[in-house]
């Protein structure tokens, strides 16, 4: 294995944009990753896109964006693991340098979702769990799976909605501090209280928006990020697994098997002692697709006690100078959830918490120099844990 | 808001009359985006979805349903229950399964009260899916009816019964309090 490490990041602004097509919206992200990078198309060696599409019209993403871009013929692939494509994509760029069949490849994220209608959207998200058994005849809809994890959460451990509240409080402040959030406005817990139900107990203001978005980080092997920059975001360790796609055939639903699966994972390969989790990072960024996945990656991640996961965001623990900072970019629920970008859109942000270029007001303390990315594809269908480090991974 | 389904395609279908009157104007089938006036070129295509999906493997569920009975595959070999019903046994690596008549009693795990719906489901009042665990030790998961929807809570008591879904009138199952 060769060591790898992110050397630029490029970031569109989230939001609708009925001003751009799928590659257009690419392109603007690829662009702003290969001039931070310092580095031409001619250098790219490989090129993984993570887009799930169906709302927009594209069936070949990875292609149309790489004739685009000008980044043909470098090889390419498009992948899929849902919510988390965009750590997928990560993963496949990442391990192309890893393995020695490249020495610089590109990981872009992107999704159009305004080329569909927001009902056909919510079809077609719902049915991305088990088509047959659980949407065809039961209608569920993405934020009805999550509804029922906020229904076991808060019915085993006394928590009230208004906890939930506090994550999308959290996260509408930092939005509202980051210019490619999909929402600047802040909001208050009674503002989620009083918007209208989507799957009980999930309201409007507990779900992550439908968004346009793209994001792209270009990762080189060690002897190239040297060249390349001074402060190469070392990508330590990547674990991934995979939760059953019917959500009946889980055990329970107060935690997502997956993402504690691999969190396990990457914390024996990285040295991490997962009770005192916090400790290492000095930011996470988590999967708050809606505000009760945020609570369950906190306790999932090991950053808290099993059910005092709702209490952290409330007691201000989760916000920079708590006990460990979350979604200081908005997160999912207010910066938006481009699927595909998501993914990718953490691992830029955490790049550059990490090279502390942030504003201050949402710029993480960083001491220790390693930064975790919680991505769920799904309801815990797939989960992809990346921790970033500041320094080299020992090994190489 | 359109509520109902067919509402919501004679919106469409007025949309659509209103870009084909503006093709054969202007030549061309752009229209501008209702919220920030940006030209969206509508797609002169589309594309109708109904999935062709094969059962034949576990017919004998479908069967089981148009007699008010509901099965389970086991493995019998180490005793597996498999539902929703599947034909192998991946434990085994066998495809000897045999279909057992679930005793339909259980108590609610967790459920939600589905308010936004999917287009294809905009017809149907709001809907209270449930995921039980059965006394077998497996769970379902399945709308719940009942009359007093306020009561349904983890930790109750339902069983597990067959009735047609409605107005398509095919054969479903439902979870209903015990």
């Amino acid at each position: 294995m060769v060591n790898a490490a992110i050397v630029g990041v490029g970031h569109t602004k989230f939001g609708r944009a009925t001003d751009k097509q799928l590659q257009e919206l690419a392109w603007e992200a690829i662009k702003e990753a290969l001039q931070d990078a310092g580095i031409t198309q001619r250098d790219v060696q490989f090129v993984a896109v993570g887009n799930t599409g169906r709302w927009s019209s594209d069936p070949l993403p990875a292609v149309v964006i790489s004739e685009y871009s000008d980044l043909c013929p470098a090889g390419s692939i498009r992948v899929e693991a849902a919510c988390a494509s965009g750590s997928a994509a990560v993963r496949a760029a990442y391990q192309t340098v890893a393995s020695g069949q490249a020495d610089i490849a590109l990981a872009v994220g992107v999704e159009k979702m305004s080329e569909s209608t927001n009902l056909q959207v919510v079809e077609m998200i719902g049915r991305a769990g088990n088509f047959f058994w659980e949407f065809e005849q039961f209608g569920l809809t993405f934020p009805g799976y999550y509804a029922m994890y906020a229904t076991a959460y808060l019915h085993r451990y006394g928590a009230k909605e208004e906890d939930l509240a506090a994550i999308a409080v959290k996260n509408h402040y930092y939005a509202d501090l980051n210019p490619h959030a999909h929402f600047h406005k802040r909001i208050t817990i009674d503002d989620v209280m009083k918007s209208r139900y989507v799957a009980w107990p999930l309201k409007l203001f507990d779900c992550s928006p439908q968004t346009d978005g793209a994001a792209a980080v270009v990762i080189a092997s060690e002897k190239i990020a040297r060249k390349l920059t001074d402060t190469p975001v070392w990508i330590r360790t990547q674990a991934v697994a995979t939760g059953t796609s019917n959500l009946s055939k889980r055990s329970n639903f107060l935690s997502l098997d997956s993402a504690v699966k691999a969190a396990e994972e990457a914390y024996k390969r990285a040295g991490v002692e997962r009770d005192k989790a916090y400790k290492y990072f000095d930011v996470a960024e988590v999967h708050d697709c809606f505000t009760i996945a945020e609570i369950l990656a906190y306790e999932d991640l090991g950053f808290v006690e099993r059910g005092q996961g709702y209490a952290l965001a409330r007691e201000g623990e989760t916000y920079k100078g708590g006990r460990i900072p979350v979604n200081l970019d908005g997160g999912l629920k207010a910066k938006g959830h481009p699927i595909g970008a998501t993914g990718v859109s953490m691992a830029a942000e955490l790049t550059k918490q990490l090279r502390q270029q942030n504003p201050p007001e949402r710029q993480a303390d960083i001491k220790r120099g390693w930064a975790i990315a919680h991505n769920i594809g799904g309801t815990g269908h797939y989960a992809y844990i990346t921790i970033y480090t500041l320094d080299k991974p020992p090994t190489g | 808001m359109a509520q109902t389904r067919e509402q919501i395609e004679q919106m469409v279908n007025q949309w659509l009359k209103y870009v084909e009157e503006l093709m054969k104007n202007e030549g061309l089938p752009i229209v501008p985006e209702e919220k920030t006036g940006d030209p969206l070129w509508v797609d002169v295509r589309e594309m109708r979805l109904k999935y062709l999906i094969p059962v034949k493997r576990i017919k004998k569920f479908f069967d089981g349903l148009c007699e008010g009975k509901i099965y389970a595959t086991r493995c019998p070999v180490k005793g597996i229950y498999y539902f929703p019903p599947q034909a192998d046994c991946p434990a085994c690596m066998d495809e000897n399964l045999e279909w057992v008549e679930v005793k339909g009693e259980g108590e609610i795990l967790t459920f939600t009260k589905i308010n936004v719906k999917p287009l294809s489901f905009v017809h149907y009042p709001d809907y209270i899916v449930a995921i039980a665990r059965m006394s077998e030790g497996f769970n379902v998961l399945c709308w719940l009816s009942t009359d007093k929807p306020d009561e349904v809570k983890p930790g109750m008591k339902v069983k597990l019964v067959v009735k047609r879904r409605e107005p398509e009138g095919f054969f479903s199952y439902y979870l209903e309090p015990a």
